[in-house]
């Protein structure tokens, strides 16, 4: 019977982690390695070459527009999609007035939320794809509608202008990430007791202040959650910029992400010791973002 | 709550945005409402739910049109699409659709897919459960560090290992193949799922799995025949979740399947699609891909999505 045991916890155990020794933790290893190396990827000769990589990396100028656009997107991404998600989950869930009811949902609650998540089952390349055509300065939906409401002066060249490249990608990764934090945020609300609702309304809360004293702080955990998908959603962006912009990469590097950077010198261009340097770049930019996350959001847990 | 705002003044000016306290705080209002509170309460609401519906409807209004207008832009030609956007088209050139299908090698890209997909769904679901089971269930040293190891993959960027897997995958021959794609699909999508079907496995009471084993079922076949189907509940969304993933990743397809343009997957064929169609200026035909990939998803979800949305968010609630 013991023996059995064990060879019945090998046995379901061996393949899955074999499987994922192989293809994610000795990548990741490996990659460490790498970074200290100037190998080229092509050939299997290479050199250790200490911190070379990482001396190269603060001096290249392309690594500092991706982290920087990085980080404009992970400031700005989280706070907008995350912000509409928690407004339109608390119009959909405590917006609607019924009588007999103290709060409820908006009639046709269930509709809305169908049709929000739409863009989170699409891949994301057909939506950037829609959305390159909608953003073609020419005879794009954007221009032609500006045009057609008299703005004919207001052109904008979207996302071949440097200044307006790297906000294009964000609405596009907004548009289609919000209905995922609204159905999110509405399940949650739906755990949020009744009375705490009527006892606000007892006192006389109104409608903001019931928003900011009750669901929020009660949403805490699943909002901090929210946040660092979006985060990790923040530091890819490689379809989008891929798929989207020009280059791929922006004008003046304005849609650069470190993604896109990581496989451009990894395997483009043969710099595989320098991209794994790059990659591990990207790994302290995440954990440093995750101890942020943590840290600000922590504070006491409200059991309800 | 704050001082300031006392139920009194809130009864005085019962303007439309205040919560549905509008009403005396005193008595909150019975189900049958009659006369004039009931009136009021109408008023009020009615107000309240078209500043809502409002709101809502414009946000849905901006989340359906540029798939609407990719629709409409399907059945155009292309000068159509070119000169009138917004237009809607003059005839509607069903040809678009077909020439997709048949020129555009779509229905090529649909079944490499849907290969690759099947297979490492399949692959993703049983090693999973398996995987998770077992931790879920059993004590045994080093328990602790193989969950640590898989639930460890959550938080590490795939980017940081792209590099060296591409490698991996071409000293293995994997390069380029189906396989190669599913086992990599696999490995990508055990952190989640062991993470989560463990938590669940957890939840699932031990009596039932021990009547089996005394009534002489081996550890295997109480796997396979008592504890999976208990499990279908967990192994629903998890399966929803990963099959969205793996249906719609684009990333690891673009840098690990570069071969011929035959074996690609569908997110690679529209963008290679829209790479040449846009050479040619044949943008219908781009609009018509988008079209038919869009479709079988869409049409999947709106059937199933209870479960998808609730697959979808599974792992972020507690």
């Amino acid at each position: 019977m013991r023996h059995g045991k064990y060879g019945f916890i090998v046995g379901f155990l061996a393949l899955p982690l074999a499987i994922y020794a192989v293809f994610v933790i000795s990548p990741f290893v490996q990659a460490i390695y790498y970074s200290f190396t100037n190998w080229s990827g092509l050939s299997s000769d290479l050199q250790m070459v200490g911190f070379d990589n990482y001396r190269k990396l603060l001096d290249d100028d392309v690594f500092w527009h991706a982290l920087r656009n990085n980080l404009v997107l992970l400031l700005v991404l989280p706070l907008v999609t995350l912000g509409m998600g928690l407004f339109f989950a608390f119009m959909l869930n405590v917006g609607g007035r019924r009588k007999g009811a103290v709060v409820s949902g908006v009639r046709g609650s269930s509709l809305y939320k169908v049709v929000y998540f739409f863009p989170q089952v699409l891949s994301i390349a057909i939506v950037a794809l829609i959305f390159q055509f909608a953003y073609n300065p020419n005879s794009g939906a954007l221009n032609s509608f500006l045009s057609g409401i008299g703005l004919d002066s207001v052109q904008p060249n979207w996302l071949g202008d440097p200044s307006l490249a790297l906000w294009c990608v964000m609405a596009v990764m907004v548009w289609s990430n919000v209905g995922f934090y609204v159905v999110l945020f509405s399940a949650a609300m739906s755990t949020i007791p009744r009375d705490f609702y009527e006892a606000a309304l007892l006192d006389g809360a109104n409608r903001f202040t019931t928003f900011f004293r009750i669901t929020l702080p009660l949403l805490w955990d699943t909002v901090q959650t929210g946040w660092v998908y979006m985060g990790i959603l923040a530091l890819d962006a490689f379809a989008v910029v891929q798929i989207m912009t020009v280059g791929p990469g922006g004008p003046d590097y304005s849609t650069e992400v470190l993604t896109w950077f990581v496989y451009t010198k990894g395997i483009r261009d043969g710099q595989a010791g320098y991209a794994t340097a790059l990659g591990v770049a990207l790994l302290i930019v995440t954990m440093i973002f995750a101890a942020i996350v943590m840290r600000l959001g922590r504070r006491e847990r409200l059991e309800f | 709550m704050s001082g300031e705002l006392s139920s009194k003044d809130l009864v005085d000016m019962p303007t439309a945005l205040e919560l549905p306290s509008a009403q005396p705080p005193v008595k909150v209002a019975p189900p049958t409402v009659s006369g004039a509170g009931r009136q009021r309460g109408d008023r009020a609401g009615g107000v309240l739910n078209v500043f809502s519906h409002g709101i809502l409807a414009v946000w849905g209004l901006l989340v359906t049109l540029p798939l609407l207008w990719a629709a409409m832009s399907s059945l155009k030609t292309d000068r159509e699409i070119f000169t009138s956007p917004w237009s809607l088209p003059s005839s509607l050139h069903f040809q678009n659709w077909s020439d997709a299908w048949n020129t555009a090698n779509m229905g090529r890209y649909f079944l490499n897919s849907a290969v690759v997909v099947a297979g490492s769904l399949f692959g993703t679901m049983l090693l999973g459960a398996m995987a998770a089971y077992v931790l879920a269930r059993f004590e045994f040293r080093g328990n602790r560090f193989i969950y640590y190891l898989f639930v460890g993959g959550m938080s590490f960027p795939i980017v940081l290992a792209l590099v060296p897997l591409y490698f991996v995958l071409q000293n293995m021959e994997m390069l380029n193949t189906k396989h190669g794609l599913i086992l990599v699909y696999i490995a990508y999508s055990l952190p989640f799922t062991v993470f989560f079907l463990t938590s669940f496995f957890k939840t699932l009471p031990t009596s039932v799995a021990e009547a089996a084993m005394i009534d002489g079922a081996s550890h295997t076949r109480t796997f396979f025949q008592v504890m999976l189907p208990m499990a279908k509940p967990g192994l629903i969304s998890i399966g929803i979740f990963n099959f969205l993933g793996q249906w719609n990743q684009y990333m690891l397809p673009y840098v690990l399947n570069q071969g011929e343009e035959k074996d690609k997957l569908l997110p690679q064929g529209l963008v290679e699609l829209a790479v040449s169609q846009g050479y040619k200026g044949n943008w219908a035909v781009l609009f018509s891909g988008l079209l038919i990939a869009m479709i079988p998803v869409l049409a999947v979800y709106i059937i199933f999505q209870r479960q998808v949305q609730a697959g979808l968010t599974a792992g972020s609630l507690k």
